[in-house]
């Protein structure tokens, strides 16, 4: 299978030479095309680095990133908002909707910074509004929609560009279990329908028992990896406690 | 402590009091300048009548000041109330703390104190050196000569700043503590949570009230130029002000629900770019501003009628002077007062018996009487004899057309007799003036006039050929308009008519003035000044009571005149329109600035979903500028006919030269109200600036 995502040996330090932090400790990993990866890790353990560096918004201080064959580290300026516009789709903790726009219009800006044409625009909502089931909250503004709604709408900015990998940060972080539930259905669907490859960085075991493979960091470093295979989502689930607990408490007190 | 927080707090938000400060500088600065004009004009050498009105401009300006010290009032008042909200959460963090409210309002009334001594500092200094500048300028529109330099400084002008913007400063603190002691916690602590809620207005509603602001605000446009015939009265002119006001106001708030409904229906526009970002930035903000963007409006195009109508009435009033004042000097005496017509119609009334019996004497003459010769110091000059009767006044003249401009112009005095001239006379004047000369048969007349209103009035009657009776003769119009011409020098267009006819219909018992008119020998301003003040001293010489004395009317007093009046007028302009333009262009600014917090969080999201640097920057651009064009755009529309109904009123005053002015005025226009719109923009910029 092709790599989409391919981190070679990344580092990544705060603050100075005096008081040195290593975030991302020599750390390197692969994603193939239509994978469903989900990073686990405490607070500090550098998930949240990762993605930022794999998303260009923050740089790495040593190492490379390519997605799709190229190398991102070495991009600059104007050819990053580029990338990140065209190969990136993102979905956020706090949903990040602009509040002055409706549902469909914050859909379709994603695609309209792309110089897309209006017919072109209304198809693409229409058919990811249907498969994302938001078809209902289209006109409703951000301040009118429920958590899940509003996730579910970034989701939909998030995949109607067809980017070459979906990075979503704590997507379950702000919602409640059955909404949580919801969209995690939806990224299933997506995955497993549309082939869509999905990083997801969670601290919730429940989250990331819906992914294909779970990545575990501990302060910067890879500490284990494991796949689902054939097993049901509860079986993983339970595996994935297992290594919780092997990580040590403060995971699990984060849930 | 408190101190050192204020200290701190101000240093923190430099960026937001940037435009604050700077805009406080320009008030206290311009407002120096203004009260600061007598020094100014106290050293420049000028003539005792220019003197008087330089006095009535200062005390002009001063009541001026009054005024523009309310606006700057409330500016300031704007502008904390702006600076205030950002920082809630800040106040809701030092309230969670068990801070008292009291020491809250502590430390915003250092930081008005330390902001108020900083502006007045700067300001003050700032003042100093353009007044220096403006004393250039003073000397300048007086024509007078800069002997030398001198620096000015005005302690009255200055204690009065320091004392104005001190009181506005007590003010904001008072407002800043009643507004500190009436918040709560939880609504500081959530303010910026709290998500504006966007009120959906019916299309409908907005379509109908767009179109009903249009009509009203045509008809205000109506009433004050083409239909301005029909304003009888000078309280006639609030209905279209109150009507211009309002339709400003509603044409607003229908566009704030109207535009978005407009270009969301161009598909293809809305979908480019960050097109749909914009016009909902706007949107969402204008619901909430349309009362402000009313008022700055309203402010602009008050502006922008001031600037340019003060601008050209003094262009045109110099230009005035060249072609209405030819000569240099121009004596009226009044003649035989004794005659019947002249009793029977009360005009000798207030003259004693003696001045009637002497007013058989011709104006050269009389200066004889009084050992004054003045055709001594002249080059060359003529004599020319006016006659008026009481059986050809206005009434006559407009002959069968009479009703129907007494219905239109109820106003008028119809009994006032008109200026009679031969005219050979007539073509002597001409001919010394250098303007056109006339020739007529033996039954024609000719009504010379350039005032325009009466132009049109007796158009008229020339239209019609009313013919005119006069001395038995009957005169046909030998055309159908009023000619060009002018006997009285003036500094404009005042001539509301003169009827010039064949010398031998003329009977000289009507005689009624005896003029001249000459030129100087000498061209230097000094001596002419002596001439003038011997004979202005003779005329207004006890003496008089024995003698009628001639009016005199000498180029160099309509000169010094009207000069001061223009002064007069382009400097309160010039004030009143630079004080309007920064208050609404910071108002403007201030507001974008408040809100760019908002914004940066909505900027941010752009930028995660890949918008480049670019694109976002034009999205900044146009949505500011959208907000400091949209008042412009009504303004500069309300301008147009504001200038138009300014031209009719100062009509008097001649308005040939509107093309230079408005230019001047898009010049003071584009630089202030633009570099408020710049560094709007580069602050704004600096704002959502992502901190890496």
């Amino acid at each position: 299978m092709e790599n989409i995502l391919k981190v070679e040996n990344i580092e990544k330090y705060y603050g100075s030479r005096s008081s040195l932090t290593k975030a991302i400790d020599n750390l390197s990993l692969e994603v193939e095309r239509g994978e469903f990866v989900a990073i686990m890790g405490s607070s500090g353990s550098g998930k949240t680095t990762l993605l930022n560096v794999i998303s260009t918004i923050d740089r790495v201080t040593s190492g490379h990133i390519y997605v799709g064959g190229v190398d991102i580290t070495k991009l600059r300026g104007n050819e990053l908002n580029k990338f990140r516009r065209e190969e990136l789709g993102f979905i956020f903790q706090d949903f990040n909707l602009l509040d002055t726009l409706t549902a469909s219009e914050n859909i379709a800006l994603a695609l309209s910074i792309q110089d897309a044409s209006a017919n072109e625009i209304e198809a693409k909502i229409k058919k990811v509004a249907d498969e994302l089931d938001i078809k209902s909250v289209l006109s409703k503004y951000p301040y009118q929609m429920s958590g899940g709604q509003k996730q579910r709408v970034a989701s939909a900015r998030a995949i109607i560009t067809d980017p070459k990998l979906i990075l979503a940060d704590e997507p379950t972080g702000a919602l409640d279990s059955k909404s949580a539930k919801m969209l995690l259905e939806r990224f299933d669907y997506l995955n497993n329908e549309l082939s869509a490859t999905i990083l997801m960085v969670t601290h919730d075991a429940f989250t990331a028992s819906y992914a294909n493979r779970v990545i575990f960091i501990k302060d910067g470093k890879l500490f284990k990896e494991i796949h689902r295979g054939n097993d049901s989502r509860r079986e993983f689930f339970d595996k994935i406690i297992d290594v919780v607990t092997l990580l040590g408490g403060d995971l699990s007190d984060a849930l | 402590m408190l101190y050192k927080l204020s200290l701190k707090n101000i240093k923190k938000s430099i960026k937001d009091y940037a435009i604050y400060f700077f805009t406080l500088i320009l008030g206290i600065s311009i407002f120096y300048v203004f009260n600061a004009l007598d020094t100014q004009t106290a050293m420049i050498d000028v003539a005792s009548s220019t003197r008087e009105l330089i006095k009535l401009m200062m005390n002009t300006l001063s009541a001026v000041s009054v005024f523009v010290s309310f606006i700057l009032g409330f500016l300031i008042i704007y502008a904390s109330r702006f600076l205030m909200k950002r920082r809630n959460k800040e106040f809701g963090i030092y309230l969670t703390l068990g801070m008292s409210k009291r020491k809250i309002s502590m430390i915003l009334f250092f930081e008005t104190l330390i902001i108020g001594v900083l502006s007045l500092v700067v300001g003050l200094s700032v003042g100093v050196v353009l007044s220096q500048l403006m004393s250039v300028i003073v000397v300048n529109m007086f024509e007078a000569d800069l002997t030398k330099f001198t620096f000015v400084f005005s302690s009255s002008a200055f204690i009065k700043t320091i004392i104005y913007f001190s009181i506005m400063y007590i003010f904001v603190m008072i407002f800043n503590t009643i507004s500190v002691s009436k918040c709560k916690l939880i609504d500081l602590l959530h303010s910026n949570k709290k998500s504006e809620e966007l009120k959906i207005k019916n299309p409908f509603v907005c379509i109908v009230v767009f179109i009903i602001a249009s009509l009203v605000l045509g008809r205000a446009y109506y009433l004050v130029t083409d239909g301005f015939l029909e304003l009888k009265d000078a309280k006639d002119i609030f209905a279209p002000i109150v009507m211009g006001c309002v339709s400003t106001f509603f044409i607003f708030w229908s566009l704030s629900g109207l535009i978005l409904k407009i270009f969301k229906s161009m598909k293809s526009f809305y979908y480019k770019e960050l097109n749909s970002f914009i016009l909902r930035q706007f949107s969402s903000k204008i619901n909430t501003t349309v009362f402000s963007t009313t008022i700055i409006c309203l402010m602009l195009f008050v502006t922008i009628c001031l600037l340019s109508s003060c601008l050209t009435m003094k262009n045109s009033m110099n230009e005035g002077i060249k072609r209405f004042a030819p000569a240099d000097i121009q004596l009226t005496n009044k003649r035989n007062m004794d005659f019947p017509h002249q009793r029977d119609l009360n005009m000798t009334y207030g003259y004693n018996q003696e001045q009637i019996n002497n007013s058989h004497i011709d104006v050269i003459a009389k200066l004889k009487e009084f050992d004054f010769d003045l055709i001594k110091y002249l080059k060359n000059y003529i004599e020319v004899n006016i006659y008026s009767t009481p059986d050809l006044t206005m009434n006559h003249t407009l002959g069968s057309r009479l009703d129907e401009v007494r219905t239109s112009f109820p106003f008028l005095r119809y009994d006032t007799m008109e200026m009679i001239v031969k005219v050979s006379d007539y073509n002597k004047i001409a001919k010394f003036y250098g303007i056109k000369s006339y020739s007529l048969k033996d039954d024609e007349y000719i009504v010379l006039a350039d005032f325009k209103s009466m132009v049109n009035i007796r158009n008229i009657a020339l239209k019609n050929h009313e013919t005119i009776n006069l001395f038995g003769n009957i005169l046909k119009p030998k055309y159908d308009e009023c000619q060009n011409g002018f006997i009285e020098m003036s500094s404009q267009s005042i001539n509301s008519g003169i009827i010039v006819v064949p010398d031998n219909v003329i009977d000289e018992d009507y005689l009624t003035y005896d003029m001249l008119i000459g030129n100087y020998k000498t061209s230097d301003k000094k001596q002419i000044q002596i001439i003038e003040n011997s004979l202005n001293e003779l005329i207004n010489n006890p003496i008089k009571e024995k003698y009628l004395l001639p009016d005199a009317t000498t180029k160099l007093s309509i000169k010094e005149s009207t000069n001061s009046l223009t002064v007069m007028v382009t400097f309160i302009g010039l004030y009143l329109g630079v004080i309007f333009l920064i208050s609404s262009a910071a108002i403007l600014g201030l507001k974008e600035l408040s809100e760019s917090s908002d914004n940066k969080k909505r900027f941010i999201v752009l930028r995660k979903i890949g918008a480049d640097e670019k694109l976002i920057n034009k999205a900044l651009f146009r949505q500011i500028g959208i907000f400091f064009m949209l008042p412009l755009l009504l303004a500069i529309i309300h301008s147009i006919f504001g200038i138009r109904f300014a031209v009719k009123i100062l009509e008097v005053f001649g308005t040939d030269e509107l093309l230079p002015s408005i230019i001047m005025t898009s010049i003071f226009l584009v630089i202030i109200y633009g570099g408020y719109f710049l560094i709007t923009y580069y602050c704004s910029k600096n704002i959502i600036k992502e901190n890496r």
